[in-house]
């Protein structure tokens, strides 16, 4: 299967220009001039060379919901943003709480065979919040879980969630909280402010996100555990994260690519495609998140890439689904938003799209430095191509993308996965 | 612009031409042949996916003194109520031929979406979107107030105006502030905090949570409904504490101006936020607001329908 490939000329995170040859899987040289008769060979001359992305939060809707996504039109769809590894949310249907769903979610996306999917468990059986889920079972599984996570749905019973925590110290693993207060969001809508008001939708606020991860970090600091905080929107949770760090709580945080560059604003047209959950926030906290990953106290970029079929979004707002698409996307919008702006180098982005959370999610084989005898996962990128977003021509099965019609910086060329070219770009 | 979504997609004119076409609507409706030709032929669908028995008889018979042929198309046995969704409807309405379509909805922004979509032709007027916009309705008010208050002015100038209740989960409040300011008018809301929505400080309006230190000094005070579910999702504690802070009563009603009146969009809760005398007084121009209602609906379904002119065309 393996064949050996030349990426001549890209530039590595560190800035340097180099050629890289990739033999059986690993990547067998890095010069400045290699010379490989019979390879494959990939024009990297304007190219950024990062190591694979890994997306810590992706719902790939299989089992139960495959109209929206399958692993496999979800694996196509990650590779074409760059993606060597995705973790499967446990929202499925059923619910990946037992050790035989993450396995079936395991087993699709190896003969899918296009990057690794690492499946997440839930945290609670039926994503209930009251009794534990089969933690320790999908942990010893072929899968080898080791992100637990209730997404869509916050473990808000303190209990449960201490209980939680310490469990999963038996193999190392982390609680990947969905920051949510469910009483002061009822019926929410959108993010709660001054739009929300004039819109007339009910509003989600901030405080409900903040309040959770406020007791969240101190459980973890109390029971010595891992947390994670599942896609970070405020302003207030970033404080909040940046405390517990500095008082060496073992918490890690996630922005997505969405809330680094949309906003509530958005919500004005009534366009369901606008509406996610954690929702859109305003402008400050937009540059809020922005500042928090450059300075680390947000550790990842994370898609919470969310496929729905077009009748759930082509409807009233408040009957529509939350959730918007973000695998194709996310590198260019962590170009457009933090690399352009100088808030980042690209040693930074692999930092907060690869290495962080492979090591977050203890993904061994992914998030290495591109060095020789390292695992030749990598994206290809060129920054300076824009590209118009369109819809219709995603890998998705679903097309709910926020940025239809948008003109973004950064088209992916190539990706590789342990060796093979798994996606290759046109060029334009 | 061939819809009326929002108070806020008007200019000041525009929301002035609606208002002077209802006067000279209203001046037919009292004459002897209350029926005018100029939608002859014209198919109006009242699309009401929540009930609402008077905006829907209103608009009808705004419609059929226009000579329009009217479909009433409400909730209960239709379509939407069998979870038929609003792109359907909306596509099947299209496929019928209908010239607009007036669509009353318990979601905010349903109007905008038919509007916007693909899914029909015609023009859509917003009969109220859940807790988002009654348009309509506040032209109504703003008619009303101007015909009583305005001593021969065009707008609303100097005039102030107390909109009192749950203007949180209020589209009348949400219309009737944009509107009312924007034809010059003072607007004062009176609410518990809990029933005042996050941000309203950004809002063209002063605030009071003291209803007897306001009446006093309003030309109008604007009685909103209010609902009882909103005491178990805790808003306020009972319905008598409700009653005694923010109900119009015979003291009240008593301390106003001379000439102020008192309005409400109805339906009314006797007892709750409107006492009986308060409702039938002297004062009231409750009634008077459902005959304007008429003329003001009559007006919008000309300029969108009828003429050259259209709504909005300023912007």
């Amino acid at each position: 299967m393996s064949s050996t490939i030349l990426i001549s000329g890209g530039t590595l995170p560190d800035g340097k220009k180099s050629d890289l040859l990739i033999k059986d899987g690993v990547i067998a040289e890095i010069a400045t001039t290699i010379k490989a008769e019979g390879a494959e060979k990939i024009d990297a001359s304007n190219a950024i060379l990062l190591p694979g992305l890994v997306d810590l939060h992706t719902h790939l809707r299989e089992p139960g919901k495959e109209d929206a996504e399958t692993v496999e039109s979800g694996s196509r769809a990650g590779v074409k943003g760059g993606f060597t590894a995705l973790s499967a949310m446990a929202n499925t249907s059923p619910v990946a709480d037992t050790a035989g769903v993450v396995e079936q979610v395991f087993r699709l996306g190896q003969s899918a065979g296009l990057l690794d999917v690492f499946p997440i468990g839930a945290v609670t059986r039926g994503l209930e919040g009251e009794h534990l889920a089969e933690i320790g079972a999908m942990a010893d599984s072929v899968a080898r879980v080791r992100v637990f996570s209730d997404d869509g749905h916050c473990v808000f019973d303190p209990l449960v969630m201490r209980r939680a925590l310490e469990y999963v110290k038996k193999f190392d693993g982390v609680i990947a909280q969905h920051a949510q207060e469910p009483r002061l969001t009822q019926g929410s809508q959108m993010n709660e402010g001054v739009v929300s008001s004039q819109l007339g939708l009910k509003g989600w606020p901030a405080i409900a996100e903040e309040a959770i991860i406020a007791r969240d970090v101190l459980l973890a600091d109390h029971v010595q555990s891992r947390l994670h905080i599942c896609h970070l929107t405020t302003a207030g949770g970033v404080e909040i994260i940046r405390w517990a760090k500095a008082r060496g709580i073992d918490v890690t945080a996630e922005v997505t690519p969405h809330h680094l560059l949309l906003t509530d604003e958005l919500a004005r047209s009534y366009d369901p495609v606008f509406k996610v959950n954690p929702p859109l926030r305003t402008e400050s906290d937009v540059m809020a998140l922005r500042e928090a990953l450059a300075d680390g106290t947000i550790d990842i970029v994370a898609t919470d890439h969310a496929p729905h079929p077009a009748e759930t979004k082509e409807c009233e707002w408040q009957e529509a689904s939350f959730g918007m698409l973000g695998l194709e996307t996310a590198l260019s919008i962590v170009n457009k938003t933090m690399v352009e702006t100088g808030l980042m180098n690209w040693a930074t982005v692999a930092e907060r799209m690869s290495y962080a959370p492979a090591r977050i999610g203890r993904y061994a084989s992914q998030g290495q430095e591109l060095k020789v005898g390292a695992p030749a996962h990598i994206a290809v990128m060129d920054p300076t191509q824009l590209f118009r977003v369109d819809r219709d021509l995603v890998a998705s099965r679903s097309r709910n993308t926020p940025f239809h019609g948008m003109e973004l910086p950064g088209r992916i060329l190539a990706t590789i996965f342990a060796g093979r070219v798994v996606f290759e770009g046109s060029h334009a | 612009m061939r819809h009326l979504l929002s108070i806020a997609d008007l200019s000041k004119s525009d929301a002035l031409q609606i208002l002077n076409t209802a006067e000279e609507l209203a001046r037919v409706s009292d004459g002897p042949m209350k029926k005018l030709p100029t939608l002859r032929g014209r198919t109006i669908v009242n699309l009401f996916a929540e009930d609402s028995t008077r905006t829907r008889i209103s608009f009808e018979a705004a419609a059929k003194r226009l000579s329009a042929d009217v479909i009433n198309f409400s909730a209960k046995g239709s379509s939407v109520s069998k979870g038929e969704s609003l792109k359907d409807t909306a596509q099947t309405l299209q496929a019928m031929g209908a010239d607009a379509v007036i669509i009353r909805h318990s979601a905010s922004g349903a109007a905008q979406r038919l509007a916007d979509s693909q899914w029909m032709a015609g023009s859509v007027v917003n009969a109220g979107d859940g807790t988002h916009e009654h348009p309509s309705q506040a032209l109504l008010d703003a008619f009303t107030i101007r015909k009583h208050l305005a001593h021969g002015g065009d707008d609303l100038t100097g005039l102030h105006i107390a909109i009192v209740g749950d203007v949180l989960h209020s589209r009348v409040a949400r219309s009737n502030v944009l509107l009312l300011t924007k034809l010059g008018a003072k607007v004062t809301l009176v609410a518990p905090p809990t029933l005042l929505p996050v941000g309203v400080e950004s809002w063209p309006v002063s605030v009071s949570y003291d209803f007897d230190s306001v009446i006093a000094s309003v030309d109008a005070v604007m009685m909103l409904r209010i609902q009882l579910e909103r005491m178990t999702e805790l808003f306020f504690p009972n319905a008598r504490e409700y009653s005694r802070y923010f109900g119009l009563n015979r003291d009240r009603l008593k301390r106003m101006k001379p000439n102020a009146i008192v309005m409400h969009p109805g339906p009314m809760n006797r007892g709750l936020e409107i006492t009986a005398d308060s409702a039938d007084s002297a004062r009231s121009v409750i009634l008077e607001q459902v005959t304007n209602g008429v003329s003001v609906r009559m007006a919008i379904l000309y300029l969108l329908l009828a003429g050259s002119q259209e709504i909005g065309a300023s912007e």
